[in-house]
């Protein structure tokens, strides 16, 4: 069986953001960065269907500048056999539907039988790349997936609906499916792992090479949200913040009555 | 401008946020005509032309199936945009139309600009204004950004669509979400723990605080995921809707799926390191501090 989980590096949340100086997208310098949340969910089913049926062969994908290999090597020391990377420095410039392209380009002659990949990017949070990859393929996509069973070429899977009500769906291989939170518990790579990993094979395709499709939209402006927030802010030592908070409590609401 | 609207239906009952759909186009200033896969005892409230398929048929959940009816509208409506909910179902559906018109997709816009319109980037620290560079474009609105301000009237005229085809994936019905061990929307005071808590063993001074406070601990996400606490204490879309008298975040960053479970709440307390973090918007106080610092003090001057 081959496998393809596709990944996406992204900043920490808990980051400050700015607007770049093109005010496009927001400044890269100064993030901290990390495997997208959603993409480690997928990683982690990858991985266990690899176990589940024994003889298979796991590519984990990411686009993106050099520095997206960081998080590559955390997927191959978590069990990906190997690594592509298309190396693309302005991959945030590309719409979703631009970068679905460069992955169904790569993998349209490869005969994968699974894709994975996350709901969404937390970044860019479009949730569109995965359906778009198994749209530009021509295979069935399950999106959405907080659980995955595979059994002999077929899938089944639990879509998450909103209030926690699922769908059950299933589909014949090949198919991709997008992974949500809480799908598995991601592993973390242990340090054999992560030693291991360094060898493994990580292989990097210009995206000029595969030939994008253009962006369909573009992004004018850039901008922290027009404050709408009109709450107090407390700063200062814990003691402190307790007595004050406290006193609002009893002010503005009856809770303390 | 001209929309085309694409309407929900779950287990035979059309979704709310048709009516969002609805706001939206009046916001564009634009016509619209509206498409569901629903039950023709249940329309929308809405003026203007309904093509509506029969889920016996189309099937309730069928992408491939309900693609094709989409397209089938586009072409004989032209419109310039097609809309849908960012939910499980608009999610879902959106790529697929966007790939087979060649058209741009915006997902979760959350208002409309001059020239463009306005999505969340990086957990909404941040608004990005996004232009379709095509002349059909497929947008997602999200949950609860355009609310209409009172109920709205009207009755469709009604156009039967019927479907053919099989689709390439397997619906095989609903399971609902877990029975509740806790109501929370019963509770004056929800005090929620966020991934900011760090470990499990700090859920207890969370739990510790509700209890001071008379009330009951409710938790994020991750929280749940992680199987700290379980999933009937969950505030958000696909958790609980609560809105109690105070609403406690401790170290919640404040997604919008998180916000769409308590936003209501009368008072809302949040405990963030993060000055930034987006639970500030809807936050009455919002206390920059250490949780683990503060919640054990608050818990004890409120016991003394
Ligand atoms: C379809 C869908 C449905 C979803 N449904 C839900 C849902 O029902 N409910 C839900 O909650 N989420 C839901 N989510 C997930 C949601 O998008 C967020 O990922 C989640 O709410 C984040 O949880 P969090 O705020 O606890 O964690 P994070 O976003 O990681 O935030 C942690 C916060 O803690 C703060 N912090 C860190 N350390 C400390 C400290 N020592 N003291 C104080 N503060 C600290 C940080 O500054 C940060 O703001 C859903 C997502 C999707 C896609
Ligand atoms: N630059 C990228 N490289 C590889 N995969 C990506 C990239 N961007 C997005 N994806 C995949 O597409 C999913 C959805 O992303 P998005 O449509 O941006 O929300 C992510 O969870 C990844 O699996």
């Amino acid at each position: 069986m081959k496998i393809l989980v596709c990944i996406k590096q992204v900043p920490d949340m808990e980051s400050k953001f700015k607007a770049n100086a093109a005010g496009d997208w927001f400044d890269s310098s100064d993030l901290a960065w990390r495997m997208n949340e959603y993409d480690e969910y997928s990683v982690e089913q990858a991985i266990q269907l690899k176990g589940q049926v024994g003889d298979a062969d796991l590519t984990v994908l990411c686009i993106g500048g050099e520095q997206v290999k960081e998080t590559m090597k955390k997927a191959l020391a978590m069990g990906c056999d190997r690594g592509v990377h298309i190396l693309d420095e302005q991959s945030y410039q590309r719409d979703p539907f631009a970068i679905a392209s460069l992955i169904a380009s790569f993998a349209r002659d490869k005969d994968f039988d699974v894709i994975f990949t996350g709901l969404q990017s937390q970044d860019r949070g479009s949730a569109q790349v995965g359906v778009m990859v198994a749209e530009l393929l021509g295979l069935p996509a399950l999106t959405t997936l907080v659980e995955f069973a595979y059994d002999n070429g077929t899938i089944n899977g639990k879509r998450e609906l909103e209030g926690g009500t699922r769908g059950k769906v299933s589909c014949k291989t090949p198919a991709l499916v997008t992974c949500q939170l809480g799908l598995n518990t991601p592993r973390y790579p242990t340090l054999p792992n992560i030693m291991k990993a360094k060898k493994k094979e990580l292989i990097s395709i210009p995206a000029s090479d595969l030939g994008a499709s253009d962006s369909r939209s573009q992004s004018l402006k850039l901008a922290p949200p027009e404050k709408k927030g009109s709450g107090l802010i407390l700063e200062g030592e814990p003691a402190e913040i307790a007595d004050q908070l406290i006193r609002i409590l009893k002010e503005k609401t009856t809770v303390l009555a | 401008m001209k929309l085309l609207l694409i309407a929900e239906s779950r287990e035979g009952k059309l979704l709310g946020s048709s009516s969002e759909l609805t706001c939206f186009a009046k916001q564009m200033n634009a016509d619209s005509v509206m498409l569901l896969v629903g039950n023709d005892n249940d329309l929308p409230a809405y003026n203007g032309t309904l093509y509506l398929a029969d889920p016996a048929q189309a099937g309730e959940f069928n992408p491939a199936v309900h693609k094709q009816l989409v397209l089938e509208v586009v072409a004989k409506e032209q419109p310039d945009m097609i809309v849908l909910s960012h939910s499980s179902y608009g999610w879902d559906l959106a790529p697929r139309l966007a790939v087979a018109l060649n058209a741009a997709q915006i997902s979760e816009v959350v208002e409309v600009k001059q020239d463009g319109l306005l999505v969340p980037v990086c957990n909404a620290k941040l608004r990005r204004q996004v232009k379709p560079d095509t002349e059909i474009c497929v947008v997602t609105l999200q949950a609860g950004a355009f609310t209409p301000s009172e109920e709205l009237t009207g009755t469709p005229v009604v156009v039967k669509l019927t479907a053919d085809g099989e689709g390439n994936i397997l619906f095989q019905g609903y399971e609902a979400a877990e029975e509740t061990g806790v109501d929370l929307s019963k509770a004056e005071v929800v005090v929620s723990a966020g991934r900011g808590i760090g470990k499990p063993e700090n859920l207890e001074m969370i739990a510790a605080l509700a209890k001071a406070l008379k009330g009951e601990f409710g938790a994020s996400r991750p929280v749940v995921d992680a199987e700290w606490a379980e999933h009937s204490r969950q505030v958000g879309t696909t958790g609980q809707t609560v809105s109690p008298k105070l609403y406690v975040a401790c170290g919640i960053s404040g997604a919008i799926q998180h916000l769409a479970g308590m936003k209501k709440s009368e008072f809302i307390v949040a405990i963030n390191t993060d000055k930034d973090a987006p639970i500030g918007e809807v936050a009455d106080v919002l206390a920059v501090v250490d949780l683990k610092q503060l919640v054990p003090i608050l818990t004890e001057k409120l016991s003394a």
